[in-house]
């Protein structure tokens, strides 16, 4: 049950780029990921920015050799899920126990949008086809069926939580002794489902995003995927590659405050952050870089940086939120910041914080504001918040 | 390690819900899509919150609650919640609104409450339960990894009195979207009958139905949940319970009574049938989806039955397809599948 669970494949895409050295080399540009609305047929377009995959669907379906009409959703976690499996480069594969946890939070809705057009005009009207992906678990099905997953597969949705509770999830099916092998991570794509839910509550910045700004006005969405290969002992070493590092700590807590609003003292987030310092037997001194949930409303900031506070102070690890890059990509952002927790573990980098330049009145630190290289990166605690009080904190550390 | 059954409460198309009888009352519907009988919410929820909710954030906390209470336990270890299609009812609010109002003057509400967490959230919430919180969202097993999640904590020994449970809402649009997609059969059928109108096609149903977890022994235990074991696309589905059987150390004679997910379904119950001769020709068998209607989560019924059936010591006449002579079941199989790609089979051991 204590053996250690190693990170060996890494896969992601997203509005900075459509696989690894992409990501690191638009980090280290500084070049944020954000934009007009150009794929997303909405009315929005032109008033809300988002950080849309460069990649059209044609273009994603030439990529992936998935069908026609296949969800946008379906497309991304394709390219990062395959991705991480050559990345693993698992010799005979076919003869370990293999999962696939996979998380998102609204399935094919990219799809279901469109049928649903036709078929509240005439409810006998609009093309099935359109309707195949709408589960959550269908976008998880597809993807396993094409890498040949079949031992366990499975979908959570937690909201914007739910691909870090699949990596979570991933690391106890090893521990548990029920698989060898675990893709774990999530996908999302843009819709107008999220889109205009998001607008109506408010919470959308309609310039890009300032993630922990003292005059933050909120979230771009964005969308996206990221995956990562977990390993149990034994398997890490039959390969021949050096593992990237292990999962060491993690926890699920719930805020239990408001099913969207987060705690004025962070409760959720303070228990998340402890609870996996615990899991990892880690101080918080310990802690060289903090990958911040920071989706830049100002509910979600000020709560996760009191309980920052409360966890930290008076010690401070440079932390950021890469979400000023990438944008909130929801169910996908645990999966892809885990990619990132990774990497900055790998090349000994701290990502800047965009479009950062006041601090938060009553919070005693700021995050870092340039690309650091050379940095002592050894744990990296990678927050992820989301509605119903779903609060998980991940900790990567060197293996 | 083992897992118990402390509890179970199930809001269904029967009276199942604080009965005092044990299905000895059924109800019989004509139709393709069976409803589910309301219980009285204002027991378990603010009046104030639930003229917002949706029928399956209703039911769910309500489920829970009596779980709770039966269990005598006020704080749970962790919640864990399944469903395949999540909060059906605002999501297509919201969808509607969006279509209709062409994205403008949207009300956040139906938003907010669409997310496939809500029902465990707002558990989480009612009890200010800070503990472990997550929903499985993974098709027609979606209720089985969820249980498989609890398995695990609790083999971790990371928390104790999880509940866990399924929940699925049908709606009109889903209902007639699925009708579309062939799920159901093209003509009324009494629910009683189901099982004996084998043709093309099942009834739709819905219900929530939650279970109190514990690896600690007592008197007050349902049913003991043996083994749990989810199969996508098996390449054979006798060999893999066989296998199962045998990590047991059991043999198909040992098991007292297998109940199964037949719905009436041509080619669904096809599976059933092929496993029955091969493994279990001369069995006492029990069959559930008349009384519940098929949803992606109806086998969170089927434990609530078996679960009862053990703790009981009798099995109900009306599930029971084939029977046997003074039959009071120790040991129970429950096998599932959803449309032939997804397998559950369940061991469970009375106490």
């Amino acid at each position: 049950m204590s053996s250690a669970v190693y990170i060996v494949g890494l896969g992601v895409i997203s509005s900075i780029g459509n696989n690894v050295e992409e990501h690191m080399a638009a980090f280290e540009r500084e070049e944020a990921g954000m934009g007009e609305i150009s794929k997303l047929d909405t009315i929005h377009k032109g008033e809300l920015p988002v950080a849309e995959v460069k990649l059209t669907n044609d273009e994603l379906i030439a990529l992936t050799g998935l069908p026609e009409n296949s969800s946008r959703t379906s497309l991304l976690s394709s390219v990062a899920a395959k991705q991480a499996l050559d990345d693993a480069a698992i010799p005979a594969l076919e003869q370990l126990r293999v999962g696939f946890v996979s998380a998102n939070t609204v399935g094919g809705m990219d799809q279901s949008e469109d049928f649903f057009v036709d078929f509240l005009a005439d409810n006998n009207k609009g093309k099935l086809r359109h309707v195949h992906e709408h589960e959550c678990g269908s976008i998880t099905e597809i993807v396993a069926s094409q890498l040949g997953i079949h031992d366990i597969v499975t979908t959570i949705s937690t909201a914007c939580s739910s691909s870090a509770n699949a990596i979570f999830h991933g690391a106890r099916l090893i521990k548990n002794d029920l698989a060898d092998v675990v893709i774990a991570g999530g996908a999302d794509s843009l819709t107008k489902f999220t889109l205009n839910g998001f607008n109506t509550l408010m919470i959308l910045d309609k310039e890009f995003c300032k993630p922990f700004d003292e005059n933050r006005a909120g979230l771009n969405l964005g969308e996206g995927a990221g995956y990562l290969v977990l390993v149990s002992e034994r398997v890490k070493h039959s390969l021949k590659k050096e593992a990237y590092c292990i999962l060491s700590g993690y926890n699920n807590s719930n805020d239990a405050f408001h099913q969207t609003a987060s705690s004025p003292d962070g409760t959720g987030s303070f228990m998340a952050m402890k609870g996996a310092l615990a899991k990892a037997g880690l101080q918080p001194a310990d802690i060289s870089y903090i990958n911040l949930h920071g989706t830049g409303t100002p509910n979600n900031d000020s709560a996760e940086g009191t309980a920052i506070k409360r966890v930290f102070d008076p010690y401070y690890p440079p932390m950021s939120s890469t979400k000023s890059y990438t944008g909130h990509t929801l169910g996908a952002s645990g999966g892809i910041e885990a990619v990132f927790s990774v990497m900055a573990i790998k090349n000994q980098i701290i990502y800047p914080n965009l479009r950062f330049s006041t601090p938060i009145s009553d919070l005693p630190f700021a995050p870092v504001t340039s690309f650091l290289k050379d940095q002592p990166v050894k744990h990296v605690l990678s927050n992820s918040f989301g509605f119903g009080g779903n609060c998980t904190s991940l900790i990567f550390s060197v293996a | 390690m083992k897992v118990y059954i402390r509890s179970a409460a199930s809001i269904s198309a029967q009276k199942t819900f604080k009965q005092a009888g044990f299905l000895n009352e059924v109800i019989e519907y004509t139709g393709t899509r069976l409803p589910v009988i309301e219980p009285d919410f204002k027991e378990y929820i603010d009046p104030k919150l639930i003229r917002r909710m949706s029928h399956v954030i209703k039911r769910g906390v309500a489920a829970a609650s009596e779980c709770l209470k039966e269990a005598e336990v006020d704080m749970p270890g962790a919640i864990i919640t399944g469903t395949a299609f999540g909060c059906m009812e605002d999501t297509i609010t919201f969808l509607t609104r969006i279509v209709e109002g062409n994205e403008e003057m949207l009300p956040p509400t139906a938003f907010i409450q669409s997310t496939h967490n809500t029902v465990a959230a707002q558990i989480a919430l009612m009890l200010k339960c800070h503990a472990y919180n997550n929903t499985f969202v993974h098709k027609g097993v979606s209720f089985e990894h969820a249980l498989l999640d609890a398995i695990m904590l609790l083999n971790e020994q990371e928390a104790d009195n999880i509940l866990v449970g399924g929940t699925e809402e049908m709606v009109d649009t889903s209902f007639k979207v699925l009708t579309r997609l062939g799920l159901y059969k093209r003509w009324p059928v009494s629910n009683l009958a189901l099982m004996q109108t084998v043709s093309a096609g099942t009834i739709g149903g819905e219900g929530a139905a939650f279970f109190l977890l514990s690896d600690k022994a007592d008197p007050a235990n349902l049913a003991e949940l043996s083994a749990l074991k989810i199969l996508f696309k098996p390449e054979n589905i006798e060999q893999s319970i066989i296998a199962l059987l045998k990590a047991h150390d059991l043999q198909p004679v040992d098991i007292d009574l297998l109940i199964t997910g037949k719905n009436g379904d041509t080619r669904n119950d096809a599976i059933y049938q092929q496993v029955i001769s091969a493994i279990f020709p001369e069995h006492p068998i029990a069959n559930y989806k008349h009384l519940c209607g098929e949803y992606p989560v109806a086998n969170s019924f089927g434990l609530w039955l078996a679960a009862n059936i053990l703790k009981n010591g009798s099995v109900p006449e009306v599930v029971l397809q084939r029977a046997a002579p003074n039959l009071k079941p120790k040991k129970i199989l429950l096998y599932n599948h959803y449309q032939n790609k997804y397998h559950s089979l369940m061991l469970l051991d009375a106490v």
